[in-house]
């Protein structure tokens, strides 16, 4: 028999609320733009026949191979089938922060200060990886 | 340490070539106008006779007999992934740790909101351990992604081999001894009580030690990223066995703390155009679906033989990259 105390934080059923719809949505997502990718419904940017000519590269050579996009340029590409996985891939990764997002209110709520500070730090340092600016150098 | 540390003496070396001869870009194709053709008239690997659908259906097969693996043996997805895909499949390490990052963080993703809601996973503890973590991954990787893949096969051997002898000979504790908690832990109200239903009855939980613990996270933030394994064989030991988590408490908040640290690296990755969906899809599907027949099977299994087999798995995956990575089993 479980007691008050035992259950979890208002934030923690919050955060685990967003994640658990997010997840489920950017994994269906993710299954949906693979099968239009294989299927060829749309052309792929990178012909499917071609890609096992590439993938043993490093990703620097392959890039520069076929052009192709680093960053969030991929956006312009998602018409087409291999960037349109992209999608669910961008869905999963920022779910994260979207979580960190909603609970953000509660923790100023709780007047939490330290909790609130460590949330928007997380955020800062997701969105610094999430917003393309880091380069890899050195090839 | 010592991987971390023998990761950057060799960056001199490593970071100025790189393995294969890029073919030249024509100026005429661009991500723009949507023609990779154009821009590939000299690739660098000579066309394969093997159909493109052998490999992510191979690859399909493969990781959901390691999802079934990983259950039963205790262990992360990515942990058994990348080592594996990248020692016995001709995809290049960088988009293999891309898509191990991915895998990881699908399953936590996937794992993390039951365990919230049951407060196995505990958001106190979790959110600044993953605020180190995370910033530690997306360094580590950069210095991944920088690394020739020779001297990342190389330390990725001795990383799995060292994840062997830590899961070969590490203990846990189900409920270790915390004499004290120390001034961090308490300052931020890094405690919990959960129901233990194998006891039946609440268990209060805190955790020592903390300033120790955040600094080891710094190094598994690296590896996590530089090699885009899963953490969770060196998170639950911290959380545990240093920190004194509860087991339930550490190896719960652990699965929930890679769907943080994993994110900052993923995006790394996938920023540097490091995903290939034709590697990650199959991948991520074959290692949900064998994590949940892993479960049903669980129940029947020995976990004493299946964790030896996983152990038994991982040495022969540790040597293999370090044998690729060395030159000498190409």
């Amino acid at each position: 028999m479980t007691n008050g105390k035992t259950k979890a934080s208002e934030e923690q059923i919050a955060y685990a609320g967003v994640l658990n719809v997010g997840m489920w949505f950017g994994l269906f997502l993710l299954v949906v733009t693979f099968i239009v990718y294989i299927s060829g419904v749309l052309p792929s940017y990178v012909p499917i026949d071609d890609l096992p000519k590439y993938w043993t590269m490093r990703v620097h050579d392959f890039n520069v191979a076929l052009n192709a996009p680093t960053g969030w340029h991929w956006t312009a590409l998602v018409g087409k089938g291999d960037y349109l996985n992209f999608v669910g891939i961008a869905i999963l990764s920022g779910l994260t922060i979207l979580c960190y997002l909603v609970i953000l209110p509660i923790l100023f709520r709780k007047k939490d200060t330290a909790y609130v500070v460590l949330a928007i730090a997380e955020v800062l340092v997701l969105s610094l990886a999430a917003s393309g600016l880091l380069k890899v150098g050195g090839h | 340490m010592l991987i971390i540390a023998a990761a950057f003496f060799p960056a001199n070396a490593a970071f100025a070539s790189h393995d294969a001869a890029p073919a030249p870009p024509s100026a005429a194709a661009t991500p723009e106008n949507g023609d990779a053709h154009a821009s590939a008239a000299a690739p660098a690997t000579p066309a394969s006779t093997t159909p493109w659908w052998v490999w992510p259906l191979s690859l399909f097969i493969v990781t959901f007999i390691l999802g079934i693996l990983a259950v039963l043996g205790g262990v992360g997805g990515g942990v058994l992934f990348v080592p594996i895909v990248g020692g016995f499949f001709p995809f290049n390490i960088d988009f293999v740790r891309g898509a191990g990052l991915l895998v990881a963080l699908a399953g936590a993703l996937a794992a993390g909101p039951g365990l919230l809601k049951r407060n196995l996973a505990s958001l106190r503890l979790a959110l600044p351990v993953a605020l180190i973590a995370s910033a530690a991954a997306i360094v580590g990787a950069m210095i991944g992604l920088a690394l020739k893949p020779n001297v990342v096969n190389t330390l990725l051997g001795a990383t799995i081999l060292f994840i062997v002898v830590i899961m070969a000979t590490a203990k846990k504790s189900d409920f270790p001894v915390v004499p004290k908690p120390d001034a961090l832990s308490q300052s931020l109200g890094i405690m919990g009580i959960y129901r233990e239903e194998s006891l039946g009855k609440d268990v209060e939980w805190n955790v020592h030690k903390t300033p120790v613990g955040l600094a080891r996270f710094i190094v598994i933030g690296i590896m996590a990223g530089m090699f885009g394994l899963g953490a969770g064989w060196a998170n639950v030991p911290v959380l545990n066995l240093l920190m004194g988590a509860p087991l339930k408490i550490s190896v719960a908040t652990s699965k929930f703390l890679l769907s943080i640290t994993d994110t900052s690296a993923a995006w790394v990755y996938l920023n540097q155009g490091a995903v290939l969906p034709m590697i990650v899809v199959p991948s991520l599907v074959g290692i949900m679906l064998g994590s949940i027949v892993g479960v049903k099977i669980l129940a029947k299994a020995k976990p004493k033989a299946i964790k030896w087999m996983v152990i038994g798995l991982l040495l022969f995956a540790g040597a293999r990259s370090l044998l690729k990575g060395l030159a000498i089993w190409k």
